[in-house]
C-alpha cells in the first residue's frame, strides 16, 4: 500500500470531497463514481474489491455514499482514512446546506420562490410515487408471498397504526433473518411460503 | 440539551436507514415532523426538494438542515455527526466480519425482510408528502383538495411513467414553474 503521509490523506480528501460535491440525487449514482475514481484513476482498489465495499456498503445503514467513503478509507490508510473520507464526503452537503438554511426563511417568505416551491411540492410527490412504483414492482414481480406480505403489514403499520418505524424495521429484518436460516437448513428444497 | 436531542434523533436516522435512496426519509419524517415538530410537513417537502437538486445524501442534508435550523451551525454539525457515527461502527464491524468469514448470510437474510418494508415505509412517507400537496398542513381533508396541485401531480406521475429516462430534477423543476404560474396569476388559489 502507499506510504501513510499528508499527501495520502490530503489526495483521499480531494477525492471523497470532490466525489461528493458533483454527485446529486445521492445514495446509487456515487458508487460507479467512485469506482471510476479509486480503481481506474487511482489503482487504491482492485475492482472486485470494490464490489465487495459496494456491497457492504449496501448491506450497512445509513447513506450508501458515507458507508463507501468509510471502506474506502479505510482500505487505503486505515482508521485516519475512513475520517478523512468521512470528512471529504460530508462537508460539501454540510456547508451548501449550512448556507441554503440560512437563508430559507427570507427564501420562502418571498411570494414567486413560495409558488415554485409549492408547484414543486406536486412534483417531489410524483418523483416519489414513480420511485415506490418501481420498487413494489420488483418485489411484487419475484411472486414470493412473504415479501408481499411484509410490504403489506409494513404499510398497515406505519400509516393506519402509526408504529414507530424503528421496531417495523427490526421486526421485519428479524423476520428475513429467521426466514433465511430455515430456508437455508432445509437446504433449498422448495421451502418458499 | 437541545444538541443532545439533535444527535439522538439523528443517530436513530442514521442507524434505521437500511437501502439509500429515499430509505431514510420515512426516519426523518417521523424523527423531526412527528416526535419533534422541529419542521412542518411543508418544510421537511421543501428539503427533499432541496436534496434532490444540492449534492449529498438525504439525511445528512436533512441533518444539516434541521441542525442548522434548530441549533446554527453547532447544531448542523451536532446532527450530522449523529448521523454518521451508527454507519462508522457498523460498517466497520460488516467489513471485519466480511474480511474474517467471506459470507454475510444473516446480514442477506435482514435485507430480504427489510427489502419489502423499506417499499411500504417510502410508500408512506410519499404519501404524507403527496396528502400535504393537496390539502396543505393538516393532510387528508373532506375538503376539495388543491386542483392545481393534484393536475402536477398526475402530470408528472405520467410523464415519469411515460418516459421512465426522464431526470426528476426536470420533473420537479417543470412542476414548480408551472405551479408558479398558475399560482401567482390566480391568488385565491395559494
Amino acid at each position: 500500500m502507499q506510504k501513510r503521509g499528508f499527501k495520502l490523506y490530503w489526495k483521499l480528501f480531494t477525492a471523497t470531497f470532490l466525489l461528493s460535491a458533483f454527485t446529486f440525487g445521492g445514495g446509487y449514482v456515487i458508487v460507479p463514481l467512485m469506482k471510476g475514481r479509486f480503481v481506474d484513476d487511482l489503482h487504491w482498489l482492485e475492482e472486485q474489491e470494490m464490489l465487495d465495499l459496494t456491497a457492504i456498503a449496501q448491506s450497512a445503514p445509513g447513506p450508501i455514499a458515507v458507508n463507501a467513503s468509510i471502506l474506502v478509507g479505510w482500505r487505503v490508510a486505515g482508521p485516519l482514512g475512513s475520517a478523512v473520507a468521512i470528512l471529504g464526503t460530508v462537508l460539501p452537503p454540510l456547508i451548501i446546506l449550512s448556507v441554503l438554511s440560512l437563508f430559507y426563511a427570507a427564501f420562502r417568505s418571498n411570494r414567486v420562490v413560495a409558488a415554485l416551491l409549492k408547484g414543486m411540492q406536486a412534483g417531489v410527490a410524483a418523483v416519489i410515487a414513480s420511485v415506490v412504483c418501481d420498487m413494489a414492482g420488483n418485489i411484487l414481480k419475484e411472486k414470493k408471498l412473504l415479501p408481499d406480505l411484509i410490504m403489506a403489514a409494513a404499510f398497515l403499520a406505519t400509516w393506519f397504526f402509526g408504529v414507530n418505524v424503528a421496531w417495523i424495521i427490526l421486526v421485519c429484518a428479524l423476520t428475513g433473518i429467521i426466514y433465511t436460516f430455515r430456508h437455508n437448513r432445509r437446504g433449498g428444497e422448495e421451502a418458499q411460503t | 440539551m437541545i444538541y443532545l436531542q439533535l444527535f439522538w434523533s439523528f443517530f436513530q436516522i442514521g442507524l434505521f436507514s437500511f437501502g439509500g435512496g429515499y430509505a431514510a426519509l420515512p426516519l426523518i419524517q417521523q424523527q423531526v415532523v412527528g416526535i419533534h415538530s422541529w419542521l412542518t410537513m411543508s418544510e421537511l417537502t421543501d428539503l427533499v426538494t432541496i436534496s434532490q437538486m444540492t449534492p449529498g445524501p438525504i439525511a445528512i442534508n436533512a441533518a444539516t438542515f434541521v441542525g442548522t435550523q434548530i441549533g446554527g451551525l453547532p447544531g448542523a454539525v451536532v446532527a450530522t455527526l449523529g448521523c454518521v457515527l451508527p454507519s462508522c461502527v457498523i460498517v466497520s464491524l460488516l467489513a471485519f466480519l466480511y474480511y474474517r468469514y467471506r459470507s454475510l448470510t444473516a446480514i442477506q437474510g435482514a435485507l430480504y425482510g427489510l427489502r419489502p418494508a423499506v417499499v411500504a415505509l417510502i410508500a408512506s412517507a410519499g404519501l404524507s408528502i403527496l396528502l400535504t400537496a393537496l390539502w396543505g398542513e393538516g393532510g387528508f381533508a373532506l375538503a376539495m383538495p388543491d386542483v392545481a396541485a393534484a393536475v402536477l401531480f398526475l402530470g408528472g406521475f405520467f410523464v415519469l411513467r411515460k418516459w421512465r429516462r426522464t431526470d426528476p430534477i426536470l420533473v420537479m423543476l417543470g412542476c414548480g414553474v408551472l405551479g408558479a404560474a398558475v399560482y401567482l396569476l390566480i391568488p385565491g388559489l395559494m
